[in-house]
């Protein structure tokens, strides 16, 4: 049968039907617990305390509130770490048990959709080895990294559909004496800040009722996979995603609509480490400076590490060239720990970060420099000796500002 | 070469690669189509573009997933070569190009050559990959993509002074982190334990990934199977 244009077009004019009945794809889910059944796999369950939100075709998607398993991501840890210590403090500021593991590696799907120096069965195995690890806790993993995220849904559905592909990577584990095990959700740390976000709210003590943010998605997040994201008929009528959108509602920040909220930001993978010409260009002229000319934000907010790195570091050389730049970049996390009192340099880390955020502290009213010149007084202990480190026990407080 | 009846073949590329012959260029190209992974990524194609108007290194570079869902799918042999040997490296891989109305993945098209392209060792492919061993010394070593002790200006120069100022305070701005996996850890991105690393050290060996790797450059080959092997032995 031959599809013309117009059949696509009509195709393509519809909206996204939020009805499970109907969904284009297959639930993932039937399919492992079938695999499960057969004594193929372990379904490690996701925890009791969890809330359900709905996905893109109208599904079920079970987030868990805590006894999770934290599998963090290498760009957060490595480079901008207040991504990292905020998602914790959030836990903590609830009480929340979680794990901190040391038996993660990265999901080396950076390394992989950079270099292809890989194949299929290694980045299953390390998928797999990971979720074992976490398993053997008996804590649910939640997955800090955007590209960890949409990465292991794809493996995901590689080991479902491909027989080979379980056996050869049950083989590799047996030599670890693992088992196959592949979690009833895939989540995503956004996805529990986002069922997290009334109770931030409540706890919230800065007003950033005069903020004005965009929201860039992150592309692994909903692109991979797509069915599996979060969607709310609330936010942008159920059409994008709602993770971040959402919580910066919550919080009670204006989230502006930019033209090009589809774009990447330029990350590349590849091009972010050696070939960044076009990662300046493409989060410049596509991204920032589009965001700078119709909206001109206090901030942009991202939910993935390649995204904040990208957005975040690519605005000085383009200054340089006096493009229109200038515009602050955190995670939905970072911000949702500010709102509640998170110390600016002990939790959120904002001396990681290049494009000056000061102006957006100003304007919350938070006086940076003062909170600086404390976290000045930590580092100089530290360099004295006189304190190994900063520890919960110092950056656990929320700051009355 | 004058165009006759005989000679006449629409649409497919002409041989812009003579040094490297037919039936090689047709090697690679079965070992593409041959993974098990392909049929889920290629369904046909109506040109409709989509996947190219989504694309940011279409909007950058001489770049086109569209063009190759179409030379996969007619099987133009040439032009796919042109493809393995060039194109492929411009990719952002994305993913944006999932939009597909036929729900193809252009991008896991990008996946597979890349894959064939290193497998192979091609000459271009370890041009374009000359910069990025340390990257992948890191990862297969240490299980991290990043750590904090590569922000170097150098590396870094074109994100301003800043990265002089993480670079310098390293040692004591790393105490200065609460989470107890990341305090103080400048040579990786966390702590992870010996255990683990040995574990993914036997994933390297034993799925042929250390292989992968000789093919591509074989002193960092060398380099992480030493260091690897003793471990191992240790361990």
């Amino acid at each position: 049968m031959t599809t013309t244009v117009e059949e696509i077009l009509e195709r393509k004019s519809h909206a996204v039907i939020r009805d499970a009945q109907v969904a284009p794809t297959h639930d993932i889910r039937e399919a492992l617990f079938e695999l499960e059944a057969k004594g193929e796999i372990i379904v490690q369950r996701v925890p009791e305390n969890h809330v359900e939100v709905t996905t893109k075709y109208g599904r079920t998607k079970k987030i868990p509130i805590d006894h999770t398993w934290h599998h963090k991501s290498c760009g957060q840890c490595g480079h901008i770490p207040g991504y990292t210590s905020s998602i914790f403090w959030l836990h903590r500021q609830f009480n929340l048990d979680y794990l901190d593991p040391t038996d993660q590696t990265s999901c080396t799907g950076w390394n992989y959709y950079a270099s292809a120096t890989s194949n299929a069965a290694a980045q299953a195995a390390v998928m797999s080895r990971n979720f074992a690890a976490a398993h053997e806790t008996g804590y649910f993993p939640m997955i800090h990294c955007g590209t960890s995220y949409g990465h292991y849904k794809e493996i995901r559905e590689q080991l479902v559909h491909h027989k080979e592909l379980r056996d050869e990577v049950r083989r590799i584990l047996d030599k670890m004496g693992k088992p196959l095990v592949i979690p009833e959700e895939l989540v995503h740390y956004s996805e529990w800040v986002h069922v997290m976000r009334g109770k931030f709210a409540e706890k919230q003590t800065v007003d950033m009722s005069m903020i004005t943010a965009t929201v860039h998605p992150a592309c692994h997040y909903y692109k991979i996979v797509a069915e599996d994201a979060i969607y709310d008929p609330e936010i942008y009528g159920g059409q994008r995603t709602a993770t971040v959108t959402a919580t910066l509602e919550a919080l009670g920040i204006d989230v502006a609509d930019y033209s090009t909220w589809f774009d990447c930001c330029g990350f590349g993978f590849r091009h972010v480490l050696v070939q960044r010409d076009f990662t300046r260009s493409f989060s410049v002229l596509r991204k920032i400076e589009t965001m700078k000319n119709e909206v001109n934000p206090d901030l942009t907010v991202t939910h993935d590490t390649g995204c904040v790195t990208t957005l975040d570091k690519s605005q000085f050389a383009a200054k340089a060239h006096d493009r229109k730049v200038g515009i602050p970049v955190l995670s939905d996390a970072q911000v949702a720990a500010l709102a509640m009192g998170a110390h600016p340099f002990r939790v959120v880390q904002f001396h990681w970060h290049s494009t000056d955020w000061r102006p957006f502290l100003d304007k919350l009213g938070i006086n940076w420099q003062k909170y600086w010149d404390e976290f000045q007084g930590d580092l100089d202990a530290i360099r004295a000796g006189t304190k190994s480190g900063i520890t919960w026990e110092d950056a656990d407080k929320p700051v009355v500002y | 070469m004058p165009t006759t009846q005989e000679n006449w073949n629409p649409g497919k590329a002409q041989d812009r690669h003579p040094e490297v012959s037919y039936e090689e260029k047709e090697k690679l190209f079965l070992e593409v189509k041959n993974d098990p992974r392909y049929e889920d990524f290629l369904y046909g194609c109506y040109e409709c573009g989509i996947c190219v108007s989504t694309c940011p290194s279409a909007r950058f570079y001489d770049y086109s997933p569209r063009v190759i869902a179409q030379a996969m799918a007619r099987e133009d042999i040439e032009r796919v070569y042109d493809i393995i040997s060039e194109d492929i490296w411009n990719c952002a891989q994305c993913f944006s190009c999932l939009r597909c109305p036929r729900g193809n993945n252009p991008g896991g098209l990008v996946t597979l050559l890349r894959e064939v392209a290193v497998k192979n060792g091609l000459q271009e492919t370890k041009d374009v990959l000359q910069g990025y061993s340390r990257v992948i010394y890191k990862v297969m070593l240490k299980g991290n993509q990043v750590s904090p002790d590569m922000l170097q200006p150098d590396f870094f120069p074109d994100w301003g002074p800043w990265v002089g100022e993480f670079s310098k305070n390293m040692p004591v701005w790393r105490k200065a982190i609460p989470v107890d996996t990341l305090r103080g850890v400048t040579d990786a991105a966390w702590k992870t334990n010996r255990k683990t690393l040995l574990e993914l050290y036997t994933i390297w060996f034993e799925t042929g990934n250390m292989d992968i790797i000789k093919e591509i450059d074989e002193g960092l080959h060398d380099l992480l199977a030493d260091v690897m092997q003793e471990e191992l032995e240790e361990g």
